[in-house]
């Protein structure tokens, strides 16, 4: 048994390994300044970057933060502090249902809700859809850590005759902080890669645009436009933008699982 | 004298109750967007999609033509692409996913887990795009030049494996699912399998029971609920996966009995032709798709989160 199923992790974890060797050694030699620092050539022509959907992503995941992390942050906090009402059970359920819709059906919600009525696309849809996404993500970890906070943290604070929103407020999201804000970083990593929900919401530019109300670059839709697209230089340059993609959203993970590991050791 | 000098308590309490009962009023508000958001999706969804729900109704499903020019719109393609690519990766899935569970919650020792479960939660982490692309230009390669080859010429006289190796189709699409949703079977069925009490254990270990046949004996059934869990968990994921389905499926609308064909699902063909949709009922007919997609995963959801949570609750409510 045990040789069978070491073998399963084995076969599990191949696809991790031949991803990751095909991406450095093929993203790393198309990477270089101008990867960074250009605007997309044209459609063909050799040459040319990303440098607009690497701050049309930044855009993105701001805008999702907006959304996602007050809500998250907020509603996490009331599914640590009143654990048993009727409400905290239902949100809980429901949160983690959310977690597994589809995420190509958060773009068309983005797309019914905002575009719709706009009548164009724009980064603000885009941004939508991804905080929407990010709402349960944060909501689940920030329950989470919350809950660690010892009740004698609690019950100090009352004792002094703080009231207990400024207890909560002052007091416990302080001590959580740590926690709370890896589990928003591992949050926004895991919406920087998404791509279907932009399709149709961001939808893509070729050019600089900083305007919330016009449709925006992403790194992900670049990678899809240049992978499917005929070209090698394209198909080059789409390595390339996974790489860079990958690798954020890696070191994110990393990092927040070893703050995460230190956080449970300290305490 | 002393009865006239008010207690400082209550002089202060009511403000300090009304920040109170305000604070929660907005946490509560907070926590309810989830619930108001699912709402609020069913609604924007069904509201965009009414012109093709009520122009095609229930036939929307058992049509199988996709026909944007002429308006005829029938998803049944799609259906049967989402339900077979979801069936295939789910086969390979399973049982190499519960292996890897076996394995971190009764063989391995403490040190390797946690490297080993890392490494996992990364494969999920690794954006589908990326896999998709490296579906695009490694896996449909080697699909097409090893693997559809080598299943024709042993398994060419089924019609599963007829047809020209193309790379891309249903075959591809499969495989690629099952490397993304694999880690969901892993990290779900590795929790509820932890979560067996070691009594368990140690009860077939004292009737002379092998390491395997305790596995076997004592606790898959008492994770069993838990496990059909992660397994749902895992299908609804891998019916709504979008981009590295599209990019390796072939995305062509049609039901053939080999997995070597092209094929289509419904993500794929909303991530498709969305922006090219012109005309209303094309968009509207789109939304329905999406609609059902959206229907489906979420009862997948709930169901999975039910049986996931009975189980890390507590095994013994599901005894039988």
């Amino acid at each position: 048994m045990a040789v069978i199923t070491c073998g399963c992790t084995l076969l599990v974890l191949a696809p991790l390994f031949f991803v990751l060797v095909f991406l450095v050694g093929t993203g790393w030699s198309a990477l270089n300044w101008d990867f960074f620092t250009r605007l997309p050539g044209a459609a063909g022509e050799t040459g040319g970057g990303m440098t607009n959907a690497i701050a049309g992503t930044l855009l993105l995941i701001s805008l999702a933060g907006v959304v996602g992390i007050p809500i998250g942050v907020l509603g996490g906090t009331f599914l640590a502090e009143y654990p048993a009402a009727r409400l905290s059970q239902v949100t809980r359920f429901a949160a983690d249902v959310m977690n597994g819709i589809p995420s190509i059906v958060m773009g068309l919600f983005a797309y019914v809700l905002i575009v719709l009525p706009m009548r164009h696309f724009s980064a603000l849809a885009g941004g939508v859809a991804l905080g929407v996404m990010l709402i349960p993500t944060v909501m689940r970890t920030t329950e989470e850590i919350v809950r660690l906070v010892p009740h004698s943290v609690r019950e100090a604070s009352l004792a002094l005759g703080i009231p207990q929103w400024k207890t909560t407020l002052r007091v416990v999201i302080p001590t959580a902080a740590a926690g709370i804000v890896t589990g928003i970083m591992v949050g926004l990593a895991r919406i920087a890669g998404e791509t279907a929900p932009l399709l149709f919401t961001a939808f893509g530019n070729r050019f600089w645009n900083w305007n919330v109300l016009r449709p925006t670059a992403a790194l992900p839709l670049q990678i899809f436009a240049y992978a499917i697209s005929p070209f090698d230089d394209w198909h080059r340059q789409a390595w390339a933008g996974a790489l860079t993609l990958v690798s954020i959203v890696l070191m994110v993970n990393i990092v927040a699982r070893y703050a995460a590991s230190r956080q449970v050791k300290s305490r | 004298m002393i009865a006239t000098r008010p207690a400082p308590g209550p002089v202060e309490e009511p403000s300090a109750r009304t920040g109170d009962r305000q604070f929660r009023v907005l946490l509560a508000t907070m926590a309810a967007a989830v619930p108001v958001v699912i709402g609020a999706i069913l609604v924007a969804l069904i509201s965009a999609a009414w012109p093709a729900i009520h122009r095609f109704g229930a036939h929307f499903f058992v049509t199988s033509t996709w026909d944007p020019v002429a308006g005829t719109f029938g998803v049944l393609p799609f259906i049967y692409g989402t339900l077979v690519s979801s069936a295939l990766a789910l086969l390979l899935a399973i049982p190499l996913g519960l292996g890897v569970a076996i394995f971190l919650s009764e063989l391995t020792p403490g040190w390797l887990r946690t490297p080993v479960g890392f490494f996992v939660e990364l494969l999920a982490a690794i954006p589908s795009v990326v896999i998709g692309l490296w579906g695009i230009f490694v896996l449909v390669p080697w699909v097409r030049t090893t693997l559809e080859p080598v299943l024709k010429s042993a398994l060419g006289f089924l019609p599963l494996f007829s047809g020209p190796p193309l790379g891309i189709g249903m075959l591809a699409a499969g495989l690629i699912l099952s490397v993304m949703v694999v880690p969901f079977i892993v990290a779900v069925s590795t929790e509820v399998m932890r979560a067996v009490p070691s009594g368990q254990r140690e009860a077939a270990r004292a009737l002379g029971a092998t390491g395997w046949e305790t596995t076997r004996t004592a606790v898959l059934p008492y994770a069993r609920s838990g496990i059909i869990g992660a397994i749902f968990l895992a299908l609804a994921r891998a019916l709504g996966e979008t981009m590295a389905v599209t990019m390796v499926i072939g995305n062509v609308p049609q039901i053939k009995a080999s997995l070597f064909a092209p094929a289509y699902t419904i993500p794929a063909v909303i991530a498709n032709e969305f922006t090219e949709a012109t005309d209303d009922l094309y968009v509207a007919a789109l939304i329905y798709a999406g609609l059902v997609l959206f229907i489906v995963t979420v009862a997948v959801n709930a169901l999975a989160r039910l049986l996931v949570n009975r189980a890390a609750r507590g095994p013994s409510v599901i005894r039988e």
